[in-house]
């Protein structure tokens, strides 16, 4: 079962109000490569995953669970004072008109959430491969969100997300390795 | 695990279930009634009798938290099986 820490697991801060880039956020909040889709995907893969790896698939999936707070609280301060007109003016008009301030699990283009984002082979390999891919991806996202703001304090916050995608895409490489090891052991019986 | 030990195990986790809901059935009253002070003081007795039955639960069966909120013998032992869909 789960816990809730009543804490970010990273200080979010923003400078200005700047719903453009929360716009642009939303890529991470309900987008294919995003942070629900994350913790989805890996809590979802520890049922038929080999026992060695549940533990990291656990921690990883939860942690993202905390990343998409970050995340909601970013858009969140990014949008809370704007106006409908400087809603509108940023692309969020329908966002707007269907959602007032309320985050909504939709990406950039305002596309919901699905869960064809995700994938569950059932294949250690498959999956495990699936999910490097997807903090690559993740990864990539950051950057280019780094990239299209010049507000200092929110790319800090940015910056450790895309840092925690690198950390994660390395513990799932060695389970790749941890798994090898396993399927090559010569057992005799 | 087997046995007397299995036994053992299903009993404590019963237990910490049992409490677990009685807490969080607590929680949320308090989140509605949060000027009840019967059921503030059962709430804190309740999460302090908690923490001893995780305790106890911990040393015998391994750690029920990550993140470092529970103590771990080497090798880490968080990563070991049971997982709750196992047993």
């Amino acid at each position: 079962m789960w816990l809730y820490e009543k804490k970010l697991q990273y200080p979010v801060k923003v400078s200005k109000c700047d719903p453009m880039m929360a716009k642009y956020l939303m890529e991470q909040y309900g987008g294919a490569d995003g942070e629900l889709s994350a913790a989805l995907r890996y809590l979802n893969q520890r049922y038929s995953i080999p026992n060695e790896v549940i533990g990291l698939l656990t921690d990883i999936g939860t942690e993202e669970f905390s990343h998409l707070e970050m995340i909601a609280t970013m858009i969140y301060k990014l949008t809370k004072d704007a106006t409908p007109e400087q809603l509108k003016a940023a692309g969020l008009g329908e966002h707007y008109v269907m959602h007032d301030h309320a985050l909504y699990y939709q990406n950039s283009a305002g596309d919901a959430f699905t869960a064809t984002y995700l994938q569950a082979k059932g294949d250690p390999i498959a999956d495990l491969y699936e999910d490097i891919a997807a903090e690559e991806k993740a990864r990539a996202t950051y950057q280019w969100l780094i990239d299209m703001t010049d507000d200092v304090d929110l790319q800090d916050g940015l910056k450790f997300l895309r840092e925690r995608e690198i950390v994660h895409s390395q513990r799932f490489r060695e389970a790749v390795e941890i798994l090898k090891v396993e399927r090559d052991k010569q057992k005799f019986f | 695990m087997a046995g007397k030990k299995q036994e053992m195990y299903d009993e404590q986790l019963l237990q910490l279930q049992e409490i677990d809901f009685v807490l969080l059935e607590l929680n949320l009253y308090l989140d509605t009634h949060p000027g009840d002070i019967q059921a503030i003081q059962q709430y804190n007795q309740l999460a302090m009798k908690r923490k001893q039955m995780q305790m106890e639960f911990e040393a015998a069966y391994g750690p029920l938290l990550h993140y470092g909120q529970s103590y771990t013998k080497y090798p880490f032992q968080w990563i070991e099986s049971p997982w709750p869909w196992q047993v």
